[in-house]
């Protein structure tokens, strides 16, 4: 359905009279095939949203070649147009129209008649829950109201690949997971190929079956969330040594099986009570760990092992916590929290991956020892 | 292409109609100015006529409100696009196969369609008041004032997409218009002027679309004034419309 080389988008930005390019695509190569679900992931300001345009019509690449939905989208961008449907970070309404008339005039720019706008419409506020908003102002409906209703936009000329720009973006967390039902709907329902982009881990590792992660304009991973997930980060192995006396000992035979300080990925370190290491497979090195534990008479009061995250995975490929890399692009809606995580200044050194504690700065790393 | 960019256009431009007939306020503010300037300007002019060289006040001042109507009131058209940019609405029209000379052609069908209608008022007031003008010259002038509006509000939709802003695009709008009223001899002829004066109007394309409006309205249909003037308005449109469609294919982020 999508298939694009070498895509390129320069901006030229002016401060002062000094003009500088920005590349904000570089070089991006992408593949997504016929009814597959594919996240988008980035941080604010990686070129998430550029690209999107650009396979979208809406912008021309600087260089570099793309085919959406089976045209090219610079020689053939209104047959692309006719087959794609997308719903932007924007919105879509005016928000002083009525929402029907918005969504019948919208179809009909796709030619399709009154007739078929007007009951192909109506379906999709009923599929969407939004019955009796026909006549509604968009300024008076809710913020997930008025996502449906942009997604009702997108839909009404029945695309068979659809592109969601950041689709949860500023929604309680209520209206995103009732948005996230609806997304894979898209799917379920009507077979369509669907393109979202995000920067919440969250909602690409929900709504997706494969995951293309792009930094600074170029896609640094392309798998499954599982598949990035162990071939990057490995397990997070927790233990919990209440003795002090025993914790460097803990820490010391964990770093026999855990993974080696690199990038943004910390050791094995020390931290309160907890003694903490990335390790490949925990599952298989568990049985050893625990017992060289037991033969250094390390008393162990809990012991608990995480799957990697997106975020992990992200931290593993760029040296920087997605979190990190939304602070440091200075954007509003940035970190605020919606995929667990309480929004925090930018530290200048990446977070420890925990998906549960938060985590002091106070932590001694394996290799200050 | 004609049938669909047509239907397009007029999509466009319905979807346009409604709003403004929902919120008719703009439509009466940008009426009740030219109606002003005929009940409390006109009656000024009464003594002047002599000078003028004309027979009637209103025969020569009707056209001069006319070209205002259209060329002031069409250039803040733009203003209710760059709320709908902020909004999207340009963006999800623009993502639509529909062409882009539509979308601008289709919301110029609405300030055409305000335009003729405040033009009708604008006419049938000056009527009353005592202005004489023969009906094929009126048609005339009144088209003369559609081309010219046309060309303004469709500079006005493509300076709105390349400012994007309103801060941005007031003052711009301001800085244009002041030259425009004072040298297109709009509300007194610039013959009364010095020599200078005169040569720089020359130099104004919409003075002599003022001249041609005003020629048409007093009959003399025969005339290079009449020519320069069309020529001059339909130049205008044509310029204004390839930068307006332009915008819309091309409009950044």
């Amino acid at each position: 359905m999508i298939h694009a080389r070498g895509l390129v988008q320069t901006f030229t930005t002016r401060q002062g009279k000094k003009k500088t390019d920005v590349r904000a695509v570089d070089g991006v190569d992408l593949d997504v095939a016929e009814g597959e679900v594919v996240g988008f992931l980035g941080p604010n300001g990686a070129g998430k949203t550029t690209t999107l345009r650009m396979l979208t019509t809406l912008l021309t690449p600087t260089a570099g070649t793309a085919t959406v939905a089976g045209f090219d989208v610079v020689k053939d961008s209104v047959e692309v147009r006719r087959r794609i449907g997308y719903v932007s970070q924007t919105g879509s309404t005016f928000s002083a129209a009525r929402a029907g008339e918005e969504v019948m005039d919208h179809g009909m720019l796709y030619g399709r008649t009154r007739a078929q706008v007007d009951k192909r419409g109506k379906e999709l506020f009923a599929e969407l829950q939004l019955d009796g908003l026909w006549e509604r102002m968009p300024k008076n409906m809710s913020g997930g109201q008025k996502r449906r209703l942009d997604i009702a936009m997108g839909l009404i000329h029945d695309p068979t690949l659809v592109f969601l720009d950041e689709p949860t973006t500023g929604l309680d967390p209520q209206a995103r997971a009732n948005l996230w039902e609806h997304i894979a709907d898209l799917r379920r329902r009507r077979g369509a190929t669907v393109f979202i982009t995000t920067h919440y881990l969250d909602e690409a590792d929900t709504l997706s079956d494969r995951i293309v992660i792009i930094d600074r304009g170029r896609i640094v991973a392309a798998d499954t969330a599982d598949n990035l997930k162990n071939a990057v980060a490995g397990d997070l192995v927790d233990l919990e040594v209440a003795d002090p006396a025993h914790r460097t000992a803990a820490a010391e035979r964990l770093e026999t099986v855990a993974e080696q300080p690199r990038h943004g990925l910390p050791g094995v370190e020390i931290e309160g009570t907890h003694v903490r290491g990335r390790v490949q497979r925990a599952g298989r090195a568990l049985p050893g760990l625990l017992a060289a534990l037991h033969e250094a008479d390390v008393v162990l009061d809990a012991i608990e092992v995480h799957r990697p995250t997106l975020d992990d995975v992200f931290l593993t490929l760029t040296g920087r916590s997605l979190r990190d890399a939304e602070s440091g692009s200075g954007t509003i809606d940035g970190a605020d929290g919606a995929d667990g995580a309480t929004s925090r200044p930018a530290t200048s050194a990446p977070v420890p991956p925990s998906s549960a504690q938060p985590t002091t700065s106070t932590s001694l790393t394996g290799a200050d020892r | 292409m004609t049938a669909t960019f047509w239907r397009e256009s007029f999509i466009i431009g319905r979807r346009q109609m409604r709003m403004n007939l929902r919120n008719p306020a703009w439509v009466l503010i940008g009426i009740f100015q030219p109606v002003l300037y005929l009940l409390l300007f006109g009656p000024l002019l009464r003594p002047l006529v002599q000078q003028l060289g004309v027979e009637n006040e209103y025969t020569f001042f009707v056209p001069g409100m006319l070209v205002q109507l259209g060329i002031f009131g069409a250039f803040f058209a733009g203003f209710s696009l760059i709320g709908e940019w902020r909004e999207g609405v340009i963006e999800a029209e623009r993502v639509t196969p529909a062409s882009r000379t539509a979308l601008l052609v289709g919301r110029l069908g609405r300030d055409l369609v305000q335009l003729f209608v405040q033009a009708v008022i604008l006419v049938a007031l000056g009527y009353v008041l005592g202005m004489r003008a023969p009906f094929g010259g009126i048609v005339l002038g009144v088209v003369l004032t559609l081309v010219v509006g046309g060309a303004c509000a469709a500079a006005s939709n493509a300076l709105a997409l390349t400012t994007k802003s309103e801060d941005v695009m007031a003052p711009v709008i301001n800085v244009v218009m002041m030259p425009v009223l004072l040298l297109s001899g709009i509300l007194l002829p610039m013959t009364l002027g010095p020599t200078w004066l005169e040569k720089a109007s020359e130099f104004m394309p919409v003075r002599h679309i003022v001249d041609a409006v005003r020629s048409s309205f007093a009959g003399e249909v025969v005339g290079s004034g009449l020519l320069w003037g069309t020529l001059w308005s339909g130049a205008l449109l044509v310029v204004a419309l390839w930068w307006g469609t332009s915008t819309f294919r091309t409009e950044n982020a």
